[in-house]
């Protein structure tokens, strides 16, 4: 489904991102780790354009996204993104932060929107908080409202950017437990995440990243028990 | 001290004045806003050239002196252009003109404000600038700059006192007017400075409402 070639991304004279390869599947849940300023954002931000690759090429469906004559729009709406910080829209109440794109990217009318929104909502557990400001939602509330803002726009992938690193502790597994029900239902995710209980359960692959690179890539149970580098292994021993 | 008859027989004075000034300072802030947001665009348009335009405009009327501004409009627009305009039109021009290089760079530390998280979050999700402008920058930028927009509308209701140089009847001109006819060279100041007190005052204390009335969704 996405194939990302030779990825490289300079900040400057700092190489951000060095020869990343790597390809996602359809219906693949793929998971990130490294530690910090390894790159894992800065990768994920590339994946949607975020962030302009300095080179390399990213295939979406044998096209390349950075091909100047796609419509980025277009593409952006296919791949969802939650943010470590939510950005839900401040001026906007939640069912009109997860309406917006909808009516006004895919020119849905507001019933319809509505409609796909009140059943997120109701999905989500929070159907009575629909007229509220995000300001008066709990972090975890804010990020499933977050999540369920992706879904409207029914896309073929999530990126989940740290999804649950700004929650209170007891937030972190109702947002969790969202993204695994996902996950069964086969949708395409690519998480940046500090959970290593979420990559172990739920990840069909695991990705180490350090400095830049990709140092390991194989499933959960190769990383976790058996990881082939050292790097990896004294990551590893440090957080777990 | 105070004279009761002479306020009596002189009040539509002042009062016809105050509309004037009022109408041209509420028309100065609210062109001055549309063409504030336009120049403001530009500015953070990313295409060199029209950023260019928007920063020179911007600085040229902030550091030229209104005055020669209004003289500039009030004898130069009518050369330029083919149809007469009125004087009150004229004033009211140079006034908007000036108040929207000031009301761009209010509006544009507004965007700035903003956090960028917002501008990713409405790309993330296919939206394009001009759609996450519009219905996700603008709108929050709007609210956090509308107290200093606010501000701008006062500014404009002293600063437009200007317009009495090139004849237009505001509460300065009018004040004057009757130095003229009452031989009465002080007590007119002081009532003009009374009735702009009042206005000025009455919509700093209004500002203030409608600030907190808009806190709902911080």
């Amino acid at each position: 489904m996405i194939d990302v070639i030779n990825l490289n991304k300079k900040f400057g004279e700092l190489n951000v991102l060095t020869d990343i390869n790597t390809s996602i599947k359809r219906g693949e849940v793929v998971v990130i780790i490294g530690p910090s300023g390894s790159g894992k954002s800065t990768f994920l931000r590339c994946l949607n354009l975020l962030e302009q690759p300095t080179s390399g090429d990213i295939i979406f469906e044998g096209k390349s996204i950075l091909n100047q004559k796609l419509n980025i729009e277009n593409y952006r709406q296919k791949i969802g993104m939650v943010f470590q910080q939510f950005n839900l829209f401040n001026n906007k109440t939640v069912i009109e932060n997860i309406t917006l794109a909808p009516m006004k990217v895919k020119n849905l009318s507001r019933e319809e929107a509505e409609k796909i929104a009140m059943k997120l909502l109701k999905r989500i557990g929070l159907e009575n908080k629909k007229d509220e400001y995000p300001n008066k939602l709990s972090g975890g509330q804010k990020q499933r409202v977050a999540i369920a803002r992706a879904l409207a726009m029914q896309p073929e992938a999530i990126i989940f950017d740290e999804p649950t690193s700004a929650l209170d502790p007891e937030m972190v597994s109702e947002v969790l437990e969202l993204m695994k029900e996902l996950a069964i239902e086969g949708m395409t995710m690519i998480v940046v995440t500090h959970e290593m209980s979420f990559a172990r359960e739920v990840a069909k692959r695991v990705i180490f990243m350090d400095e830049g690179s990709i140092i390991e890539d194989d499933i959960p149970e190769e990383i976790f028990t058996n990881p082939k580098n050292p790097r990896t292994r004294d990551f590893l021993n440090k957080i777990l | 001290m105070i004279d009761i008859e002479f306020i009596t027989t002189y009040y539509s004075y002042f009062l016809e004045g105050a509309k004037i000034t009022l109408m041209i300072s509420l028309f100065g802030v609210i062109f001055g806003t549309f063409l504030g947001i336009i120049v403001c665009l530009l500015k953070i348009s990313n295409i060199k050239i029209l950023e260019i335009i928007s920063s020179a405009y911007i600085e040229i009327i902030r550091g030229t002196p209104m005055l020669l501004q209004l003289y500039i409009v009030y004898y130069g627009l009518p050369m330029a252009l083919p149809f007469e305009l009125s004087r009150m039109t004229l004033g009211t021009i140079a006034v908007f003109l000036n108040s929207s290089a000031y009301i761009a760079e209010i509006l544009r530390a507004g965007i700035n404000s903003i956090d960028k998280g917002q501008m990713e979050a409405a790309k993330s999700l296919g939206m394009s600038n001009k759609l996450s402008m519009r219905y996700v920058i603008l709108p929050q930028a709007f609210k956090n700059v509308l107290p200093a927009l606010g501000n701008e509308f006062i500014t404009l209701i002293k600063e437009s006192a200007i317009v009495s140089v090139v004849g237009i009847h505001d509460i300065m001109y009018n004040s004057d007017t009757l130095r003229g006819i009452t031989y009465k060279p002080f007590m007119p100041l002081v009532y003009a400075a009374l009735i702009y007190f009042i206005m000025t005052f009455t919509l700093s204390k209004a500002m203030g409402k409608i600030e907190g009335s808009m806190k709902k969704s911080d």
